[in-house]
């Protein structure tokens, strides 16, 4: 404001002056600019320091020893029974059925659409895929209950698959994530440069050939990224576990059984009573943290891997 | 295909190549369509699911009363053509004498009109129940079937079409029985948490936006806030949940439950309220909501800054009279996709406390609270099946108000959009 009096004539002596002149408003505001980026760090530390205060309460309850969470495979908490092994091994099942629905059908649909679909149907295509990314989770969890879970029980037969199931929940999470693998997949794919293409074209290769044996393999350090961070999501994913993965910790590799997964569990527990500082309400940022280790270790890597292999092109 | 040049069919010998190319050029023609396939699957799941749910939201029912309403007519006129004071006798003499007491205290019956009291009747005696209920499908295609199924198993019972997702379904509050339940109190309970959440998350995502656009030199903190935004968006919602769980609804329970400003809610007075709800997505949302306004103030060509600058405008001058204008639909396009976002968010919030019932609507911050999603997912975890219809009805509702938000986006973007 005060720079605006300043005439052209002014002396260097003034403008320096205007220039050193100290600005209340501006300090604060910068001051609140900051704090403001700085809440992301508090978060940060926020949930590191509740989940890791929570579970040192809970391993240093006498029921409880490190040793039995790592390697025991029963959760039963109402016997003090606590081995987190049956809900990692549920989590794992559900992610890996979903990366096995979403890392096909994601790399084909980027490969399509970046190679071959034309501007046309690219614009119809790619918004599809947005709506899917957009629907909440919860009603993914309905899909799954409502409509997977049935069409498995008429496919495999009533007695061989039950009402909930590790693998209708898996497809359908598998679902979830396909816009995410197909989307950042395309991008990787869309910055090969055409130079590329077209020397590949020119020695007379075919579309599929140049496809597959040029294109991915260029963009395959965006493409791992991409499939590491759906896993990532696939691990965090909570609504369509608790409706339709079961309720109930269950060790089975068997993904018609039902199984409770480490988010469907929190939620199962949270969503009822419980009392603060009980050991069933510690061991929940036990399992919290489990999963807070996992994601990031996910998220880490994909980040490592876009940076060191990225091959830069022009 | 031993080598990559054999791969890419640079065989030297052209009589070779020759050979392979009609292979080679099948493969590449059948693999074209399995691409294909694929990426028409993802359009053939989203019609599925949509679907499915309108499937479950209409279609036919069969509905038996506890007393039938023909019982209840009063010198032959039928129970739809009595007066007000006349179905209050009716109600009277049906219900219980607390329970009337207790009708007459929410309301004197003076005050409610025909209407109401013919609900209360219909609700409170004739009491009809959902005996059994077919989706939209069955519906069209086996009519006959359903109708001879229904004169042979619930004699008694009427046939109706009903659509689930209806305006009274709108208006009414929760409701322990499907019939008479309604999604008035999420959807209250939705617009509160947003609207903390908007309040909290929009002036701190900006601010952060700014700071690290236009502020923030290349220091190790600053990339470490970088760096820690990226991390954040990827920890799974579920973990915010823990954290509000945590920090607003124990640690801060003075704060969120009001009781520190004297203004808790009697039959809360706990830290599971709006206001812990609301913080807790606004957390959630703020890295996205960081990352598109970055990227909104990014696109604003520094020729504008320099201009400003050079004329003798301060910093924040600069900021706040040319960038943020110039960058406001992005950021306003980027804040609309956080909302729908938090709008979706079901697991943090039962994380948090949402209540399982509550019939009165939320006054303000410091009330109990349910949201649509919540309801949605309490409603399909039931195992009756009546639930499954309400579920897919209140489904409906929360996609229109998520499909209006993204209209609002594009077309935000679309209008105000500049390309430098």
């Amino acid at each position: 404001m005060s720079a605006q009096g300043s005439t052209p004539m002014a002396s260097d002596a003034t403008m320096r002056a205007l220039a050193r002149r100290p600005r209340l408003r501006e300090s604060v505001i910068q001051a609140f600019l900051f704090v403001a980026g700085a809440i992301s760090i508090l978060t940060t530390v926020g949930i590191v320091a509740v989940l890791l205060r929570e579970s040192l309460r809970f391993f240093a309850s006498p029921e409880v020893s490190l040793r039995e969470f790592l390697t025991s495979t029963k959760w039963q908490p109402q016997i003090l029974e606590f081995g987190i092994w049956p809900l990692v091994n549920a989590t794992l099942m559900t992610s890996t059925i979903a990366m096995a629905v979403a890392l096909p059908l994601g790399l084909a649909v980027a490969i399509y659409l970046s190679e071959y679909a034309s501007e046309r149907s690219r614009s119809i295509l790619k918004p599809v895929l947005e709506v899917l990314a957009g629907i909440p989770t919860v009603v993914y969890g309905y899909f799954a209950l409502t409509f997977m879970t049935p069409l498995l029980r008429a496919i495999f037969g009533r007695d061989v698959v039950e009402i909930y199931n590790t693998a209708s929940a898996g497809i359908v999470i598998g679902i979830l994530i396909l816009p995410l693998v197909s989307s950042m997949s395309e991008d990787a794919l869309s910055a090969v440069p055409n130079a590329l293409r077209e020397a590949a074209y020119a020695m007379g290769a075919t579309k599929l050939e140049v496809a597959v044996q040029v294109v991915v393999p260029a963009a395959l350090s965006g493409i791992a990224a991409a499939a590491i961070l759906a896993m990532s999501r696939a691990v965090g994913e909570t609504m369509v576990v608790a409706i339709a993965a079961g309720a109930g910790p269950n060790f089975t590799f068997n993904p018609f059984k039902a199984a409770e997964t480490m988010t469907g569990h929190i939620v199962r527990i949270s969503s009822g009573d419980i009392a603060y500082d009980s050991i069933d309400y510690n061991s929940l940022f036990a399992i919290g943290l489990v999963l807070f280790l996992m994601t990031l270790a996910l998220n880490i890597l994909s980040q490592r891997i876009v940076q060191r292999f990225r091959e830069a092109y022009e | 295909m031993t080598s990559e040049m054999q791969a890419l069919g640079l065989r030297c010998e052209v009589g070779g190549f020759a050979a392979n190319l009609p292979r080679r050029q099948r493969v590449a023609g059948v693999w074209r369509w399995v691409l294909l396939a694929a990426t028409v699957v993802g359009v053939v799941v989203l019609s599925v699911l949509l679907y499915n749910i309108v499937d479950s939201a209409f279609g036919y029912v069969a509905v038996k009363a506890k007393v039938d309403p023909q019982t209840l007519a009063v010198d032959g006129v039928p129970l739809e053509d009595l007066s007000k004071d006349q179905l209050v006798e009716v109600l009277r003499a049906h219900i219980s004498e607390g329970l009337m007491r207790r009708l007459e205290q929410e309301r004197p019956f003076a005050e409610r009109s025909r209407e109401e009291v013919y609900t209360l009747v219909l609700e409170r005696v004739v009491q009809p129940q959902v005996v059994e209920s077919w989706s939209l499908t069955d519906s069209l295609l086996r009519r006959r079937a359903i109708q001879a199924e229904v004169a042979e198993r619930y004699p008694g019972a009427t046939l109706e079409f009903r659509r689930w997702l209806t305006a009274d379904f709108l208006r009414r509050p929760q409701s322990s029985r499907a019939e008479w339940a309604g999604v008035r109190t999420a959807i209250l309970g939705s617009l509160w948490v947003i609207a903390i959440t908007i309040i909290v998350a929009f002036p701190l995502g900006v601010g952060a936006a700014v700071y690290l656009e236009e502020y923030a030199a290349d220091t190790w903190f600053n990339r470490l806030i970088q760096t820690n935004i990226n991390n954040l968006a990827g920890v799974p919602s579920i973990i915010y949940g823990m954290l509000g769980l945590a920090i607003f609804v124990r640690a801060l329970e003075p704060v969120t439950s009001g009781t520190l400003f004297g203004l808790a809610d009697p039959t809360t007075a706990n830290g599971r309220t709006v206001l812990s709800a609301g913080l807790t997505l606004a957390l959630l949302v703020l890295p996205l909501l960081i990352i598109n306004a970055r990227e909104a103030i990014r696109a604003v060509p520094n020729s504008l800054r320099e201009a400003a600058l050079a004329l003798g405008a301060t910093k924040w001058q600069t900021v706040w009279h040319h960038v943020l204008p110039q960058a406001l639909p992005g950021i306003l396009t980027g804040t609309i996709l956080a909302i729908s976002r938090a709008l979706g968010e079901t697991a943090p919030l039962v994380v948090v406390g949402a209540s399982t019932f509550i019939v009165v609507d939320p006054s303000g911050p410091f009330s109990k609270f349910t949201t649509l999603p919540i309801q949605i997912y309490q409603w399909t975890s039931r195992p009756q099946d009546v639930f499954r219809h309400i579920a897919a009805a209140a489904i409906l509702v929360l996609l229109a108000l998520l499909l209006s938000l993204n209209a609002a986006a594009i077309l935000l973007r679309n209008r105000y959009q500049r390309r430098w």
